[in-house]
């Protein structure tokens, strides 16, 4: 068990260094920091400009995999480097991962203990009519991509709001400087409530339809008949032989999710004005920042790695067969 | 024969039925739509800006003047044309690499598979958000390359493993013994016989090509102007959400629609070509 998890977990790394690697490599020899500096009134001197693009690594008359060198051996001691206006990356990090992080985790959990919660019942339920109202709210809801469905729940937060004529639901930002102590808490719970709506429906959704389908598959088995003729009450017998069982293909589906979240999350970002790691990965492309961009790319592979090492770690504590072998 | 049994499951599956009812009637909406409205595409109202619905212009008017109903149409024509053409192109290139590697085996099954689990490990929207708009002067087919080139990779999985045991099966053994030429025992006796898991894969790739279109055109980096896609509109509409609603909700709406009868489709083919798997 130990053995197998350790050798996902060197395999897993492999990948994120090669895919942050061709991040580095696409961004920099594609994105052109230096326009930033050409347009400007008075004229910037060309010697001054190469100076400041060497100083932060971005000087495109660098031989690119002399650039790649520099921002590995800062990236293994840990230094990712200057956005191209000269900010720390890391700095910026530090701030814009704490905003994601509480985003990603939050919309993890409750998508997924929902997801499965509302499966599960619906599979129990088979065929009634909260199974079917179950089923195609699901469907629906999966074809509604995130950035309509934040802009529409925006536009819902609007309406309450003004048919309330007070500020019930707060629909811009991460939370309210003005304020301070508990009311700042409450504050920042209310801005997290549409942004987590907006990313956990697409995961509840997702999430129902896989624990449904094995929930079924687990009923009809045997070892849950025994459970019941052995005794137990039809509750425990779903709990702790069906619901076990059937949670295996939800948990290996879990780090697959966790990408479509990550996507979602920047769309969520962007559209509820939260400055995290998604909003800043779409900023940096369009500002020409290689280093920001290769950052968030590094940060969406170990997200990536993460969840799939943690998906590892879930099967193996459900399923005996994955310990023993 | 088994097409006739097909088609008959599937018009009796209400699910896909209904799918199949709403498709034509967008379908229709985007083509024979835009016949009927008052105004074109590319007309420009000065005397109304940013004008509700009203009998005149059927979905109100933009900021700029053009009509909401005129410009959603031929958005919609363009995503409809995306999503096709992407699933065409990539559902093709999974079933030529997956059946290649199948069939060939080897050194070509190798490379062809690692180089599949090369582009699944990309992160595929940084790669396509920094290199489309970079193709502004290029036509939106690039476009159409770059979401079709990152689509294909695990159905090509599942054609290769099919195609490891459809190889040694007896008719395709006789026509290796007849001398026929590998790459024409892919098309002629393969491909054919994945012909109901491609096509599923078709239809579900259609759904995913309209949504993956409109994410990357909603932050820009899609179709570029002045061509016009759903996505392109309600990245326009989303940010005047609050005070001109009808900006993004024809838009958005369409694509909820489009993607909803799709997948509707979609489902009703896995049932209908595949009763087994009654998912």
């Amino acid at each position: 068990m130990g053995a197998y998890l350790l050798k996902r977990l060197v395999s897993n790394v492999l990948l994120v260094a090669i895919a942050a690697s061709m991040a580095y490599f696409l961004a920099a020899t594609s994105l052109n920091p230096r326009a930033k500096y050409e347009g400007k009134q008075p004229p910037v001197a060309e010697a001054v400009v190469d100076a400041t693009l060497d100083d932060y690594n971005l000087n495109d008359k660098t031989p690119v995999f002399e650039r790649y060198v520099t921002w590995v051996s800062g990236v293994v001691t840990g230094d990712l480097g200057e956005t191209w206006d000269g900010k720390s990356i890391n700095e910026e990090m530090g701030r814009r991962v704490g905003v994601s992080l509480r985003l990603l985790l939050i919309g993890t959990l409750v998508g997924s203990a929902v997801g499965v919660t509302v499966g599960g019942y619906a599979a129990v339920k088979q065929y009634r009519l909260s199974d079917r109202v179950i089923g195609v709210s699901a469907f629906v809801i999966m074809a509604i991509p995130v950035f309509v469905l934040a802009t529409m729940l925006t536009l819902v937060a609007v309406g309450i709001n003004d048919t309330l004529g007070f500020t019930l639901l707060e629909y811009t930002g991460e939370y309210n400087p003005a304020l301070s102590g508990w009311d700042q808490f409450t504050n920042r719970l209310n801005h997290l409530i549409l942004p987590t709506i907006s990313l956990a429906l697409g995961q509840i959704a997702f999430y129902s339809r896989i624990q449904r389908n094995m929930m079924l598959d687990v009923l009809g088995q045997d070892f849950v008949r025994t459970a019941r003729a052995k005794g137990l009450s039809r509750r425990s017998a779903l709990f702790k032989h069906a619901l076990r069982t059937s949670l295996i293909p939800a948990a290996t589906y879990f780090a697959f999710a966790f990408g479509t979240l990550l996507t979602g999350a920047t769309f969520t970002e962007k559209i509820f004005g939260w400055h995290g790691m998604g909003a800043w990965l779409v900023d940096s492309i369009q500002s020409n920042d290689v280093n920001a961009v290769a950052a968030v790319s590094l940060f969406t592979a170990a997200c990536v790695l993460v969840a799939g090492f943690l998906s590892d770690l879930i099967v193996a504590a459900l399923d005996p067969r994955v310990r023993v072998s | 024969m088994r097409s006739k049994v097909t088609l008959a499951r599937l018009v009796r599956n209400p699910q896909a039925r209904y799918g199949l009812i709403a498709l034509v009637l967008l379908l229709a909406l985007a083509y024979v739509g835009p016949f009927f409205g008052p105004y074109d595409w590319t007309d420009k109202d000065f005397m109304s800006f940013l004008s509700p619905p009203s009998a005149d212009h059927w979905w109100g008017t933009t900021q700029i003047g053009q009509d909401v109903y005129a410009v959603t149409l031929r958005g919609m024509q363009k995503s409809i044309i995306i999503g096709f053409l992407v699933a065409l192109f990539s559902t093709g290139l999974a079933a030529l690499v997956g059946a290649a590697a199948g069939y060939f085996g080897g050194w070509v099954d190798r490379v062809l598979m690692w180089g599949a689990d090369l582009l699944l490990v990309l992160p595929s929207f940084l790669i396509i958000a920094i290199v489309s708009p970079r193709l502004k002067g290029a036509s939106w087919l690039w476009f159409v390359v770059l979401l079709a080139v990152f689509s294909w990779m695990i159905t090509s999985r599942v054609v290769r493993s099919m195609t490891l045991s459809l190889r040694e099966r007896e008719f395709v053994l006789a026509a290796r013994y007849m001398g026929i030429p590998g790459w024409k025992i892919i098309l002629r006796h393969i491909v054919p016989n994945l012909s109901s898991l491609l096509i599923i894969d078709a239809t579900i790739n259609v759904s995913g090509a309209i949504i993956g279109e409109a994410a990357l055109s909603f932050f820009g980096f899609g179709i570029q102007p002045p061509d016009v896609s759903l996505g392109t509109l309600i990245a326009a509409g989303s940010g005047k959400v609050t005070g001109y609603p009808w900006l993004f909700l024809f838009p958005a709406g369409l694509l909820v629609l489009l993607v909803l009868s799709i997948n509707l489709i979609g489902d009703g083919l896995r049932d209908a070509l595949d009763p087994g798997s009654n998912k």
